[in-house]
């Protein structure tokens, strides 16, 4: 047994694996998220509940902007995941009524994580209203006014749908094109292709176009599925979720081939597609766990996962109803990835058997 | 003396389409008997019954003594078996391997000691003891294979296509192997594609398209068909059912 | 037509030597084999002339090709089938046949009297799957694949291997006629009988060419003579000649032993057997066939 060292990496090495990534670098819990904090009034109070807030380790506060245009465009780029905005005259109120809103604004494409900072900065407020109560004053009533942006049912499905997409899309293309190519060497017919006039490139294009137009038909059924039981439709352009969905399962493709040149059975490939790429897909793309909250290494490690980019674009078309503008940035980062991807496994694609 | 190998219109159908038919015949101890046939013809699904790894449709067979639908247990070990594959673990040393399977078919330490001693001596591979079976050269695997498949002392062994793709020499010092199994008195039934094997076998039964075309001799079949050899004899009954197949 | 020089090839980083120090050459028209048992070299060699493998060292040409600067021009017009009857195995006939016409740039109907002979064969089974077709049948549509786009010499590794007797007497009945047609053909196989059918062949035995000749002058140059002795305890007999002094050499062949002498005991032999009790033993003298040329060169 010790003798087979493949196996015996699989049998130690991934439980090893596993444990590290679970216990440190991947957690639901949520730390650092950026917010931004709209202080209309800035009396005492705001003051106080502002530097609690930045005290806190939950938050990390962006900047501190003044127009709800600001704000709103901070949503759409993504980079803000919630906004504490304090009305004017906050403090007057406070002394008048002893009840004054705050208004909170989460950004709920990832419901599970609206939820946690709304619920900490609730925790937080709260605090403060028990705080001035022990002092002898009647408490104060602070309460936090939600809103819940793109997606205000909180429902799960606006943020595992376009997950499954990436997931699916990308097992279907590197698992089945990298099958597929091995397949054939296996058989013996692959040789037979090579001693003949037939070009290598049309070989290759032979092995991905089926592919290719398979996750084309799954995209359109993911997203009519998704449109019909779960309530869920695109908001933005269909025309450009497809383009970005192409380029993607293009990259795919292109993994699938790279694959394929180094695998010497069917199961090797499977494996090689499992591991080489579902793990990391399910891990990096940021649809089960946040990948603000990793370790920095495995941030860094995730900007090389395509599917998270790829992601980012189906939320920002599908829930937020963005264009182009909002998404050249990732489409172009796909496109870099999938010429390079493409660049190498040509040149590496084997006209001859060894 | 009773028979090893008796069957009675042993036969195996899927579904509709019959494999193998009213298989009757009967093997004698210390015999070599040639299993042959065309692949298709049914040679693998007759073998595969006879060593209780298959239940038969319809029919009888016993082997050495065991019933062969309810006692494929006691078959199992009363019986060695080489396939093509040679069915040795390429990661295992040769004494692991024969320890391995001396240990399957239940035998002592002690016993597997000496029994692994004797062997390697046999195939002249006591140097070879600790070597991984992998790096072993095609001629010694096949022999080892077949040493282990008797290391277990059966009354019946089991041979299917033992000496595919070997070199001449290696061939005959297989069947060297054989013969000494022989005369120590095991039953060998051994199923292959090289004619001029056929001819070491007491006898011989050819199948075709499922059924027992011919069950005899070598030397009368050759007789009987006017050939010179058994290559010719199995050609005159293999070409009418070419006719008749696919 | 095909030239090898001092072809060398090894796998694993030098650990394992398939191929040791090859030359030979086969001529236009001519039906070529290279006999051998498994791991004596023969699908590497086949491999480096088709252009999947580089060889270590060497050189090797195919039809005035160079095999590693000019490999697309051999890939354009040389045909090959590799072990294992590679086909699809959910095409039907029909449809394998199309693929491959299709990616030699050809249709069937182009070459269709070149593989008439063969395709009429398995041609009312046309619509069947490649998977279900029995092995004779594999090896002739292979082959029609392989002929598909006329091509001016055929590379076959082991075509006949694993297939039953009736269909490999066909196959090489089949390869004559390809002869004639002035195709160059190189097949191996592990079967020496037959080598007989060829124009000359090479016998090979890991990685090493042990003799390159027509069957009949390997034949000519076994050196001692041969005799078949016959007895009805077979076994007995191998052991009783094997223990006489004098023999030099003691193989069983069906059901006869052919033996050779060190020097002319043959009378000898004979008296020493009938004590040992064999009543009925025969010798005769006989012509060596290419199985025991073989055996004699792998001492």
């Amino acid at each position: 047994m010790f003798r087979d060292k493949k196996t015996l990496l699989m049998l130690f090495g991934l439980p090893i694996a596993q444990i590290v990534l679970f216990g440190f670098a991947l957690s639901n819990e949520i730390k650092n998220t950026k917010i931004v904090v709209a202080d209309y009034s800035r009396d005492a109070v705001t003051r106080q509940l502002v530097s609690k807030i930045e005290a806190s380790n939950y938050f990390d506060i962006e900047e501190s902007l003044e127009s709800s245009a600001d704000i709103q465009a901070a949503f759409k780029k993504g980079t803000i995941k919630m906004a504490v905005i304090f009305p004017e005259n906050f403090a007057n109120d406070l002394l008048h009524t002893r009840k004054a809103t705050v208004q909170v604004i989460a950004d709920a494409s990832d419901p599970n994580l609206a939820t946690t900072v709304t619920n900490y900065i609730t925790q937080i407020i709260n605090d403060y209203n028990t705080e001035s109560g022990i002092a002898g004053i009647r408490p104060l009533q602070i309460v936090p006014e939600m809103q819940m942006l793109y997606n205000p049912e909180l429902r799960g499905a606006p943020n595992f749908v376009p997950g499954v997409m990436a997931l699916v899309l990308m097992l279907v293309c590197t698992m089945m094109t990298s099958v597929a190519i091995v397949k054939e060497k296996e058989l013996g017919t692959m040789e037979i292709l090579l001693v003949s006039p037939f070009r290598t490139i049309y070989i290759i294009i032979a092995k991905l176009a089926p592919n290719l137009l398979i996750s084309v038909v799954n995209l359109f059924i993911i997203l009519i599925l998704s449109a019909v039981f779960l309530d869920l439709q695109v908001k933005g352009s269909v025309l450009l979720l497809v383009f970005c969905s192409i380029l993607f399962i293009m990259t795919c493709l292109s993994i699938g081939l790279l694959l394929s040149i180094n695998a010497k059975t069917q199961q090797a490939a499977m494996m090689g597609s499992l591991m080489g790429m579902m793990l990391p897909t399910m891990l990096l793309t940021g649809f089960l766990f946040p990948i603000e909250n990793m370790p920095l290494i495995m941030q860094l490690l995730s900007n090389l996962v395509p599917s998270r980019w790829y992601f980012i674009i189906i939320k920002k078309v599908m829930l937020k109803g963005l264009g182009w503008g909002a998404v050249w940035k990732e489409t172009l980062i796909l496109a870099g990835m999938c010429t390079l991807l493409f660049a190498i496994s040509l040149r590496r694609f084997k006209i001859r058997l060894q | 003396m009773a028979p090893v190998i008796t069957t009675d219109r042993l036969t195996k159908r899927f579904g509709q389409f019959i494999a193998a038919s009213e298989l009757t015949f009967q093997v004698e101890k210390g015999e070599i008997f040639g299993f042959l046939g065309a692949n298709g013809a049914g040679k693998t699904t007759a073998m595969r019954m006879l060593c209780g790894l298959l239940t038969p449709s319809s029919g009888k067979a016993s082997i050495a003594g065991f019933d062969v639908y309810t006692q494929t247990e006691k078959i199992k070990k009363s019986i060695g078996y080489m396939s093509q594959k040679f069915s040795l673990y390429d990661d295992l040393t040769v004494a692991e391997n024969i320890r391995f399977y001396g240990g399957i078919y239940g035998m002592s330490r002690a016993l597997i000691r000496e029994k692994t001693d004797e062997l390697l001596q046999e195939l002249q591979l006591q140097g070879e003891a600790k070597t991984l079976v992998r790096e072993l050269p095609l001629g010694w695997k096949q022999k080892l294979s077949f040493s282990v498949s008797i290391v277990h002392g059966p009354e019946i062994v089991f041979l299917d296509e033992p000496t595919g793709g070997v070199d001449p020499v290696t061939r005959r010092q297989f069947w060297d192997l054989i013969y000494g199994a022989v005369d120590r008195g095991v039953t060998v039934f051994v199923t292959t594609h090289y004619m001029d094997e056929a001819e070491y076998c007491n006898r011989v039964s050819i199948m075709v398209d499922g059924v027992i075309a011919a069950l005899d001799s070598p030397a009368r079949l050759k007789a009987q068909y006017g050939a010179a050899n058994m290559e010719d004899v199995f050609y005159e009954l293999a070409r009418n059912a070419k006719r008749k197949a696919d | 037509m095909i030239q090898l020089s001092n072809i060398k090839k090894t796998y694993n980083k030098g650990a394992v030597t398939a191929v040791k120090d090859i030359s030979f050459s086969v001529e236009q028209g001519e039906l070529f084999g290279l006999i051998g048992p498994d791991g004596a070299g023969k699908s590497t060699l086949f491999r480096i002339l088709t252009t999947l493998l580089l060889a270590d060292e060497g050189q090797a040409v195919v039809n005035g090709y160079d095999v590693v600067k000019d490999y697309k021009q051999i890939r354009k017009g040389v045909g090959y089938m590799p072990g294992k009857f590679s086909l699809y195995q959910d095409l039907t006939i029909e449809e394998n046949l199309n693929f491959f016409a299709t990616v030699f740039g050809t249709t069937i109907r182009q070459n269709y009297d070149l593989i008439k002979d063969i395709y009429q064969q398995i041609e009312p089974f046309k619509d069947r799957r490649a998977g279900k077709l029995s092995g004779g049948m594999k090896q002739k549509l292979a082959l029609c694949c392989a002929l598909i786009h006329k091509p001016t010499v055929l590379f076959l590794d082991e075509p006949t291997t694993g297939v039953d007797v009736v269909s490999r007497k066909e196959f090489w009945q089949m390869l004559k006629r390809l002869k004639d047609q002035g195709i160059t053909i190189l097949v191996s196989t592990p079967y020496m009988d037959e080598a007989n059918l060829c124009d000359r062949i090479a016998l090979i035995q890991k990685g090493e060419i042990l003799s390159i000749d027509t069957p009949q002058g390997i034949i000519r140059s076994f050196p001692d003579r041969l005799y078949a002795i016959h007895s009805s305890n077979t076994y007995k007999l191998l052991k009783d000649v094997r223990s006489f002094a004098g023999i030099r050499s003691c193989f069983a062949f069906g059901d006869a032993l052919h033996v050779s002498f060190t020097g002319h005991q043959e009378e000898a032999l004979l008296s020493h057997l009938h004590e040992k009790g064999h009543d009925d033993v025969s010798m005769s003298s006989i012509t060596p066939g290419i199985e025991d040329c073989f055996i004699h060169l792998l001492k």
